[in-house]
């Protein structure tokens, strides 16, 4: 095979395994990703069994403890609409009412039921916003 | 003072914008003694960030509270240590930050080549005056570290307790010693375009600070990770995170780049694709920077709705813009000078592993902004998480390191298979006795990936000590000499080479700290009562008593409340040993919460207490539950709301000496990973491989002394013709 012929095989299979990689990226990503929502547009459109990313604030006076449950009510940052929340795993250091929260999960009969370890909440000051997250797969 | 200060950084903008003109003026008009003025403009600019810094760092040190940031980010009850760093806790004070660095970085290389690269260091200076420009402006128009409050409060609100940890205070200098060490190769790459000297001066000039600059954001990586296991209370080292990938791309990126240089100076080839790297490396810089500040992913760095968002934006743009203007109108320049031979060449190997780099930064960089991206495509903003980024980044990594196997034993130009076969035989042999041994003594084979890996791992491992074997062999034949000097002496004339195969057998340390800490942890939480047990990962672990301290807190950082407490784990062989995890509480200034209540109502943080160990790390946080001394606290808030500070404190005490009596169960979690000791076991010994390479030899110093002498021969001749 003469050298520009070799060359030319090259970029074609070069171009053909970035093009493979980018399909991958695109396939999974949009199959596998959790869609973001508050509150209210949870409560009225969410389809049961399809994984939700839910951001609001914890409101005031809900947040209880029963075993290793945590449940509390997450409203929207206008106050518009709620959902009750129940929730298990590591809770963030930075967790108290009034405070913007990210948790991922589905809604079942009216509850949000959080993932494990899914809980993220937005300190107020500039900084740090602790995450908790699953490790591995 | 804070007026010295405000000048400082606006004199500084001015110095920048002399600077750049100065230089372009002199480079442009040929006049040498301008293009002098503009490069000592720089080391002016220097001068003034390091006036800045000290105005500000004093204010801090002395918790002089009319700075607001001051206010905001210390107090007078925060320790010492973490006064002198809270100044890049905040955001002004971390641009004041990258401002002094670049100026410090650029006054040393433009010093360092003021004899050399006469025709492109003029337009270098010119490109890190314009960017230190850009921060300063920053500073002056909108985030001024100097701003004064008209009425001084008597105490600021503290560093954030999070951040009281050694490695988070020193992670931010050194990432960012790591974003601006790269503006320097960008600099000297956009000089060189613009000057048509496209061959390897500039990347010879530069490599070294490419090295020391891809150094220092891997440590400050590495560092990111372990405050992210040590301080907070999830165990993990890594959630790719949208900060933590904006650190991690500029630095795939600056591997790839490290690697491809190499190619440019031995053959001449990957001109364009070396500038696009540079290029990209410094955007990904700033971009990670930006990304920090902007507010436009959640995040953990999110500092909210920013005011310079957009700036950054702005300046990123024009870079890209600028910059591949530039590169399009010097294509002509940048031809090859040699094709590539053979797939079985080194060149073919380091292009391979550049790819590879690059298609993880590409990953990273699609899963870290793909909320903006599906916002953008279908409507709806969704995001992708760590069981995403894991899936696509593992078989790149396993590629990754198969190719630092490979790529050591293969010539420049052209090996032939035969060849190939000789030098991997021992190695190939070599991994498979350590297949057999993990397949009959361990249980890897049930995650067949991290198995995978394993054989990787000692594949590379077996290729590098191949490698050094064989130098100091060679040289031994040679001189004669014993074993420990034939390896030094090798190490000292080859210093990039031994210091990249021991950089590329930390990497594979670390990837097997990654492996088995990911596919073989054991993880529990549970909520037990004094006296009960639980296991994990094949320790039993006892929760032994509740612990409650008041103002000894064991990081040094400052809490006046500790609850925690003590277990006992035993290991199978009966072995035991004692953990002690806590929680600190530190008060709020929030008056609502009551006078005593604000002690236990403010930001409270984990510590947690691992016992290290080479095979396994057993981690453990406890979540102590304070909900039964409600009732206690609202009572002191009643009763002892106005006594003074020292009653107060004999209150506390008592509350929480109640904790420690009739403490109700609390929740733990343990977890139990092998060898993820040797994540920073592997970082350490990357570490020590840039050293190597960094470090000058004596050949370099020979060359340096010879060059200068011939220019000082030469002027003297010149002076004596004229």
């Amino acid at each position: 095979m003469d050298p520009s012929r070799k060359r030319k095989l090259r970029l074609v299979v070069a171009l053909g395994a970035a093009l493979i990689l980018a399909g991958a990226l695109i396939y999974t990503s949009f199959s596998a990703s959790t869609e973001a929502s508050t509150p209210s547009e949870v409560v009225a459109s969410a389809d049961p069994g399809r994984s939700y990313e839910l951001t609001g604030k914890v409101a005031k006076d809900s947040v209880k403890r029963d075993d290793d449950r945590l449940r509390f009510v997450i409203a929207d940052r206008d106050g518009a609409g709620s959902v009750p929340v129940a929730y298990a795993g590591v809770v963030p250091d930075p967790f108290r009412e009034g405070r913007e929260v990210i948790v991922s999960g589905e809604m079942k009969s009216g509850t949000f039921v959080a993932e494990r370890d899914s809980l993220v909440t937005k300190c107020p000051s500039k900084f740090t916003k602790e995450k908790t997250a699953s490790i591995g797969g | 003072m804070a007026g010295v200060g405000s000048a400082c950084l606006f004199a500084g903008l001015l110095t920048a914008l002399y600077a750049a003109a100065a230089s372009l003026y002199g480079a442009r008009s040929g006049r040498r003694e301008v293009v002098v003025s503009g490069r000592r403009a720089i080391y002016c600019l220097a001068g003034l960030m390091v006036g800045a810094t000290a105005v500000l760092q004093s204010a801090f040190l002395r918790s002089d509270f009319s700075y607001a940031l001051v206010a905001e980010g210390s107090s007078t009850d925060t320790p010492t240590f973490y006064k002198a760093t809270a100044m890049w806790a905040t955001q002004d004070g971390s641009l004041l930050l990258w401002a002094l660095l670049l100026s410090v970085f650029s006054s040393t290389v433009l010093f360092l080549t003021r004899r050399s690269l006469r025709e492109i260091a003029p337009y270098a200076t010119a490109v890190l005056a314009v960017v230190a420009g850009f921060f300063l402006l920053l500073m002056v128009g909108w985030e001024n570290p100097f701003g004064t409050l008209a009425s001084p409060p008597a105490e600021g609100s503290g560093l954030n307790p999070l951040l009281r940890h050694p490695a988070m205070m020193i992670h931010p200098p050194m990432l960012y010693t790591g974003y601006v060490g790269f503006a320097i190769p960008f600099a000297f790459a956009v000089g060189a375009l613009i000057t048509r000297n496209t061959g390897a001066d500039w990347i010879r000039a530069t490599r070294k600070f490419a090295l020391v600059a891809w150094t220092f954001l891997g440590t400050g990586i590495m560092l990111g990770a372990l405050w992210s296991y040590t301080e907070l209370g999830w165990g993990g080292y890594w959630a790719w995170d949208p900060v933590e990938n904006a650190s991690l791309m500029p630095w795939l990126f600056g591997t790839a780049f490290l690697h491809s240089i190499m190619v440019q100076e031995k053959r001449g080839m990957l001109k364009v694709w070396n500038v696009f790297l540079i290029i990209g490396t410094f955007v990904l810089a700033l971009l990670g920077t930006f990304l920090v500040r902007s507010g436009i992913l959640d995040s953990i760095h999110a500092f909210g709705a920013s005011t310079i968002g957009v700036q950054f934006l702005v300046f990123i743009a024009l870079v890209i813009v600028g910059s591949t203007a530039l590169v399009i109108s010097r294509l002509p320049h940048l031809r090859s000078e040699a094709r590539l031979d053979s797939l079985l060449s080194r060149e073919a190997f380091f292009l391979l592993n550049n790819l590879v780099l690059v298609g993880l930064c590409l990953v990273i960089f699609w899963g870290t902004f793909f909320p903006l991206i599906s916002e953008a495509i279908t409507g709806t903003e969704a995001s992708v998480g760590p069981p995403w980024f894991n899936r696509l980044t593992t078989p790149l990594a396993l590629v990754l390191a198969l190719l630092m196997g490979i790529g050591p034993v293969v010539a420049w130009r052209r090996i032939t298979p035969a060849g190939l076969r000789r030098a991997l035989m021992w190695p190939v042999l070599a991994t498979a006795l350590v297949l057999v041994a993990l397949l009959a003594l361990t249980s890897s084979a049930e995650r067949p990936l991290a198995q995978l890996m394993f054989c990787l791992v000692a594949f590379v491992l077996a290729v590098v000590v191949q490698e050094f074997w064989r130098g100091a062999a060679a040289r031994r034949t040679i001189s004669g000499d014993p074993w420990p000097r034939a390896l030094s002496r090798l190490v000292a004339r080859n210093r990039r080479r031994y210091g990249g195969y021991l950089a590329h057998a930390g990497l594979v340390v670390l990837f097997l700290g990654v492996a088995g800490s990911s596919a073989f942890l054991d993880q529990r939480d549970v909520r037990i009562s004094p006296g009960e047990r639980f296991t994990s990962g094949g320790y039993s672990i006892t929760y032994l008593r509740p612990t409650a301290t008041l103002g000894a807190d064991r990081a040094g950082t400052g809490a006046p409340i500790t609850l925690g407490a003590v277990l006992r784990a035993r290991d199978k062989n009966g072995k035991t040993f004692l953990l002690r995890p806590s929680r600190n509480f530190y008060p709020t200034q929030d008056g609502s919460k009551g006078a005593i209540g604000r002690f236990f109502e403010g930001e409270a943080t984990s510590e947690v207490d691992v016992r290290w160990g080479l095979r396994r790390d057993v981690w453990t946080a406890v979540r102590p539950d304070i909900s039964a001394l409600d009732g206690p606290i609202r009572e002191a808030n009643a009763k002892f709301g106005d006594a003074s500070g020292d009653v107060q404190a004999v209150v506390i005490a008592a509350i929480v000496e109640r904790y420690r009596r009739h403490a109700p169960p609390a929740t733990f979690r343990a977890i139990v990973s092998p060898l993820v000791s040797w994540i920073w076991i592997g970082a350490g010994i990357v570490v020590l491989g840039a050293l190597i390479a960094a470090w000058p030899s004596p050949e370099a110093r020979l060359r340096r002394a010879r060059s200068l002498y011939a220019a000082r021969l030469g002027r003297d001749l010149r002076a004596e013709a004229s």
